[in-house]
């Protein structure tokens, strides 16, 4: 494989004697959407800001195709759309004026400035609010703005602090949608604090918190890590203590228990040990058995749990 | 050039639109009016020169000046958008720079409106237009350099009002610092040196002596590097905050 889109090596950033960032390592392919996730003040910004070359790492780089960000900031600068915290823009300005200052900013011959604006502006959502003063849009078109501005040169590194920080659920879904559709040619790095955004755009999350990475592993691999993960609920005709003592006995079951309500009806929740698929199993107990199932559900872990897990950690015991 | 050019087109729209451009001429042309008619009577002392015009200038370019300047990196670091503007591929020399001519051209812009009282004389008398002409280039080097420490100073503070104040202040120091009875005040106080340093830096005796007589070559060097310095001084404060 070639040179990675973005290669963090050992990234650290101190403010006085504070190590916000402490040996970040991660790199990013074409391709990929990075979640970066972690509690407030982790780092996340930072890192981002060392990305794209706002900020000298105190220690280590920040790769961009190759490109040091802060020894070749030009180059590296050139690759990268970012999009910084709260979607910052010039408020006097109208949509179209700061999209064509950023155009030439960015280098754009001025006779693509045009097309290159308008259709940036079409893919951001933006098409009918060009003319209104920035300061005068709401909070979702600001962002848009700053979207538009992001991916206006089309390039290769997408760096997005927060997109879809105070934006409503159909303005969510748009940013997500625009997102999925630029993925597959682009390296994208988002930062977040919802969860389920990550779910639904992400091919990998990389978890900071106190400035060092905790996890960097595809969403499922990281919501296996819930301890309730494979767990199954169970609902069957069987007396429980028989069920019980059945299920007890297929190799993967950590114990069983009974759920929520007690009595002779209760569901049975059954825990797998390690995260090893068992429902299979359990249902195949039942079949054979003759009980009838009434319901079977499988726990796939929540992100949630992990999150809280790990960030909560002292970081003493982090692993 | 590319990149100083888009700045500075950014940075004079961003004057145009605002209401501070228009009111900062306008206030600068009624205070040099009043003064420069009403209170020195320029018609009064029946000599056909601008004397008491370019006397009074630089005493309001200094609040003036300050005025422009304030907003040019303070806002920026308020808003975030200093963010977005340094990671866009510019460099840090070309938008210093870029921001800095746009605010001097409409310092320049607001003494170059001043060219009816230049007329006035010509009509009534018979003026040195070799001395008006220099006195214009001399306004025009100082109100660059109070722009260029204004600009800088900006660069050091999120606040406007605080960028202000500071700058004023400065520019005061700047050209109090050749100014005689604080210069009779410190003589004799202080090593023979610093005097001399002090009125060499001086903006005051020096923007006297060329706006008296002739703009040389010496001077305009002077007010560039003074304008250097200023500038370098802004990368400075804008890289402060983001070196490692």
């Amino acid at each position: 494989m070639g040179t990675p889109a973005v290669q963090l090596d050992s990234l650290v950033r101190c403010f006085g004697t504070f190590r916000a960032v402490d040996g970040v390592s991660f790199s990013v392919e074409r391709g990929e959407v990075i979640g970066f996730l972690g509690p407030n003040g982790a780092g996340k910004s930072t890192t981002m800001k060392m990305l794209t070359g706002y900020l000298q790492p105190s220690e280590g780089r920040a790769l961009v195709e190759g490109n040091d960000a802060w020894r070749a900031p030009t180059r590296a600068k050139a690759l990268v759309g970012y999009l910084p915290e709260g979607a910052p823009a010039y408020a006097e300005m109208t949509p179209v004026a700061f999209l064509r200052f950023c155009a030439r900013a960015r280098g754009v011959a001025r006779r693509d400035v045009v097309r290159l604006v308008e259709h940036a502006a079409e893919r951001a959502g933006l098409r009918h609010m060009m003319r209104q003063p920035i300061e005068t849009l709401s909070k979702g078109y600001k962002r848009r703005v700053g979207l538009a501005q992001a991916i206006l040169h089309d390039p290769p590194v997408l760096v997005l602090d927060e997109p879809t920080d105070g934006l409503d659920p159909n303005q969510k879904a748009e940013v997500r949608r625009l997102i999925n559709e630029m993925a597959p040619e682009k390296a994208v790095i988002l930062s977040t604090h919802i969860l389920e955004e990550v779910e639904a755009i992400c091919t990998r999350v990389v978890l900071i918190a106190q400035g060092t990475v905790l996890a960097d592993e595809t969403p499922g691999v990281l919501r296996a890590r819930d301890p309730g993960h494979q767990r199954v609920t169970l609902r069957c005709s069987g007396a429980n203590a028989e069920v019980r003592t059945a299920l007890a006995a297929i190799g993967g079951v950590e114990r069983v228990e009974e759920g929520p309500g007690g009595g002779s009806d209760a569901a049975l929740v059954v825990y797998a040990s390690g995260g090893a698929p068992i429902a299979g199993d359990v249902a195949g107990v039942c079949h054979d058995r003759g009980w009838a199932v009434f319901s079977l559900e499988v726990h796939s872990g929540s992100l949630d749990r992990v999150f809280r897990d790990l960030t909560t950690r002292s970081p003493e015991g982090a692993a | 050039m590319r990149a100083l050019r888009t700045v500075y087109a950014r940075e004079l729209v961003a004057y145009a639109v605002s209401p501070v451009a228009p009111i900062f001429i306008v206030i600068f042309l009624v205070l040099i009016g009043v003064m420069t008619l009403n209170v020195a009577g320029l018609y009064e002392r029946g000599l056909a020169d601008l004397t008491p015009f370019f006397n009074y200038l630089p005493w309001l370019c200094m609040f003036l000046v300050p005025a422009l300047a304030m907003r040019l990196w303070s806002e920026e670091r308020r808003t975030g958008t200093g963010e977005l503007l340094l990671t866009l591929p510019l460099g840090i020399w070309p938008v210093v720079v870029g921001k800095f001519l746009a605010a001097w051209t409409i310092a320049v812009l607001a003494i170059g409106l001043t060219f009816p009282l230049w007329i006035t004389v010509s009509v009534l008398g018979d003026p040195d237009h070799g001395v008006i002409l220099s006195g214009y280039l001399s306004i025009i080097m100082v109100a660059g350099a109070f722009m260029a420490v204004g600009a800088s100073i900006s660069a050091s503070t999120s606040s406007q009002v605080v960028a202000f104040v500071l700058t004023l202040l400065v520019c005061l120091l700047l050209s109090l610092a050749g100014f005689r009875p604080v210069v009779s005040f410190i003589d004799g106080r202080v090593p023979p040196g610093v005097v001399e340093a002090l009125l060499d830096l001086s903006v005051l005796p020096r923007y006297r002596a060329m706006s008296a007589s002739d703009f040389s070559l010496d001077d305009a060097v002077y007010f560039l590097s003074l304008i250097g310095c200023a500038l370098g001084l802004n990368v400075a404060f804008v890289n402060a905050g983001r070196a490692g």
